[in-house]
């Protein structure tokens, strides 16, 4: 999920000089669902894709802790606190575990990390906005795992194994999330005339930049082809926005909200809800930068590791200590 | 790149008793004791486990995949290809 | 009189249905509870403050779960004590609707958390006490307090674990590290005397097999931080005054702004539910 439409702007690379004999085998392990694993022979274009893509997730997750920690000191319930900090924390995991299963195709955790921070690599759209009230705790996890979820369940059958593997027990812990910001709506919409519109403001605020998050239509987008050939994606981004949005408005309905869309509607000859023009100008805004939080989640991100870069020489700089001390022990019996 | 690489464990877990020690997935730590609270702290959140290996991810030797065609060295040696398996000389720099 | 001694009360055949042991008044143990409560809330307050904050995504993963731990023993502490006050105040109406003077956490746990090195020394420091606070609590006449303290005792364990592998990593790392730690020890030492006091209420309950005596765990402590200490190549910080009041709800100035922020979305809508 907090990988689509992240691929679109970037050109393609030079024609491929792979062996046209290996290409065919792998192509027809990729075929036989069979999974390709990091010692495998790939095509330099899988690795380098698989490696933008699940370092862009793993970037997604981490980003994410952002908006979402932003109310774990105000969680109003003792109950809610606790849930949104174990929350976070898997979001956390989940970083972790995408960080792994991309550096099993050669590059290291710390590299991604600098290409982060020096802004040389995305991270979804969606966490650019700014979380405004507890009732933006619920709309993420309701509408933004909602997502996620959309993309990630088919991802457990990604045709390279560290990624499906990795996607499988992320799935598996996800399951709790979207119930728990579903749950926070409906209590709110449940409770006093100030939750309520609480929950309808940041479903106003949401609803769009959720939509944004599937990525603009495969038309658009160079690598689309390429990535459902080598079962990296498998649903288009229109197919899984209407999905989406097909799940996700019956669920608002039920709690009494309205969706911030005019054209709204839905079609019985097709049994799709229909929704208004997306705005791709804020979309392609957001991901240039000039979304509400960009620099801040930037700047809280560079501040954390900088803070943190003294601590990690300690870690190592006893690491070494400890090593050589452990070498020098028979010497010293002699 | 100006940070150092803080070294890679490959995390095992046994779920239950009698159960094999299952790989799944790896941690940095920069070492052994740190390792292992890391696995403990980031694999066994949802109580999943009686027992934690860690190992560096540099002293796993892998068998050759199937398909034994190689565009360059053999990665026989190694799970795969993580920056610090491989030793640069120090004149060559950072890489 | 250590909980370890032949202190077993009459008390020790009440059901856990019963409440508190018989002899012991409500009070006495609704504060207690309170005190034991705002400790664990207060410094899983601070813990969380670290979420994306961490050197590494590991130990942000690792704070967190020192935070969950102490939350989860605030809420079984505040559900007691909201039973044993028996005015049907539950746990969220006793973290969020109490002022700082009513609150009865050590000074200790409510300093900021500056930096990792702080954090980690105000652990230890904390640690190295509740381990075997814990562990003593479970065997509390109060079937009760002795099932918290059981349950926490395992985790306390691991935090002790972790600070203290930290602290040693931290004192005999690098020049930078070992200087800030020694400067974090020193800095929070004063606080550390309140550990160990007990107010008449809480005498009388240690005196009854309830509470634990917290002077009987001096020297068990002193013993883990020279164990520690000596390890990272720190030196105990000197002893001098001790910080005290906490317990009395007179607190430093940062509490009332920890409070503030924590309270205030659930204080801005009474009686709503979330």
């Amino acid at each position: 999920m907090y990988t689509q439409g992240l691929n679109s702007t970037d050109a393609a690379g030079p024609a491929n000089a792979d062996d046209p004999a290996r290409l065919a085998r792998f192509q027809g392990k990729v075929e036989a669902e069979d999974k390709i694993e990091p010692n495998d022979w790939m095509p330099e274009a899988y690795r380098r894709t698989l490696m933008r893509q699940i370092s862009q997730h793993a970037h997604s997750e981490v980003i994410g802790m952002q908006p979402e920690g932003n109310w774990l000191t105000r969680a109003p319930s003792l109950r809610r606190k606790a849930g949104l900090l174990a929350k976070v924390q898997d979001e956390a995991g989940h970083g972790l575990y995408l960080y792994a299963a991309a550096e099993t195709l050669g590059i290291s955790r710390e590299e991604m990390v600098e290409q982060l921070l020096a802004g040389k690599a995305k991270y979804s759209s969606i966490f650019n906005y700014p979380t405004l009230s507890w009732a933006d705790i619920g709309a993420i996890g309701w509408l933004v795992d909602g997502a996620a979820i959309m993309n990630q369940i088919p991802l457990c059958r990604c045709s390279f194994g560290p990624y499906a593997r990795a996607m499988i027990r992320i799935c598996k812990e996800e399951s709790f999330h979207q119930r728990q910001g579903y749950e926070i709506m409906l209590t709110l919409c449940n409770g006093t005339v100030a939750q309520k519109q609480m929950a309808q403001d940041a479903l106003n605020r949401f609803w769009w930049p959720v939509l944004m998050m599937f990525g603009p239509s495969d038309r658009e987008s160079l690598h689309s082809a390429d990535t459902m050939k080598w079962k990296i994606k498998r649903f288009s981004n229109d197919d899984l926005r209407q999905k989406f949005i097909d799940a996700t408005v019956p669920q608002g309905h039920y709690l009494g909200l309205t969706f911030p869309d005019p054209e709204l509607a839905f079609d019985a000859a097709s049994g799709h809800w229909h929704t208004g023009e997306i705005d791709w100008s804020e979309f392609k805004r957001v991901l240039a930068g000039d979304g509400p939080c960009n620099r801040q989640r930037m700047h809280t991100r560079q501040a954390a590791h900088a803070d943190g870069a003294w601590v990690r020489e300690a870690a190592l700089a006893y690491a070494a200590k400890r090593a050589k001390r452990a070498n020098a022990l028979p010497q010293a019996a002699e | 790149m100006s940070e150092p690489l803080m070294p890679l464990w490959e995390v095992f877990i046994r779920n239950r008793s009698g159960m094999p020690h299952k790989h799944c997935g790896s941690v940095h730590a920069a070492d052994a004791t740190m390792a292992l609270q890391a696995a403990r702290d980031v694999y066994t959140r949802r109580g999943e486990s009686v027992s934690i290996w860690v190992t560096p991810s540099s002293a796993i030797t892998a068998s050759d995949p199937d398909d034994k065609d190689h565009l360059f060295e053999p990665t026989a040696s190694k799970p795969y290809r993580h920056p610090t398996f491989y030793t640069v000389p120090d004149e060559v720099g950072h890489m | 009189m250590s909980m370890g001694s032949a202190h077993l009360s009459t008390s020790a055949d009440s059901s856990a249905s019963l409440g508190p042991a018989p002899h012991a008044p409500a009070a006495a143990v609704f504060g207690y509870l309170l005190s034991l409560g705002d400790d664990a809330l207060v410094l899983g307050h601070r813990l969380s403050e670290w979420s994306g904050r961490g050197p590494t995504l590991e130990e942000d993963i690792a704070l967190s779960n020192l935070a969950l731990d102490l939350i989860g023993q605030a809420r079984l502490c505040y559900a007691y004590a909201g039973e044993v006050e028996g005015e049907g105040r539950d746990e969220d109406a006793l973290a969020y609707l109490r002022d700082e003077h009513a609150y009865r956490n050590l000074l200790l746990l409510e300093q900021p958390n500056g930096d990792f090195a702080m954090t980690m020394a105000r652990h230890l420091l904390y640690a190295a006490f509740l381990d075997p606070y814990f562990k003593a609590l479970a065997a509390s006449a109060d079937p009760r307090l002795a099932e918290i303290g059981a349950k926490a005792a395992k985790e306390m364990a691991y935090h002790l674990r972790h600070a203290a592998e930290w602290v040693i990593r931290l004192g005999d790392g690098t020049e930078e590290s070992r200087t800030r730690t020694a400067a974090a020890l020193d800095e929070l030492w004063m606080y550390t005397g309140e550990m160990f006091e007990m107010d008449a209420s809480e005498t009388l309950l240690a005196a009854q097999g309830i509470a634990v005596d917290r002077g009987s765990l001096r020297p068990v402590w002193e013993a883990t931080l020279a164990r520690v200490l000596a390890e990272a190549t720190l030196a105990r910080p000197a002893d001098r005054w001790m910080q005290c009041g906490g317990r009395a709800g007179r607190h430093s100035e940062h509490l009332g702004r920890l409070l503030a922020e924590m309270q205030v979305l659930h204080r801005a809508h009474p009686g709503a539910s979330w």
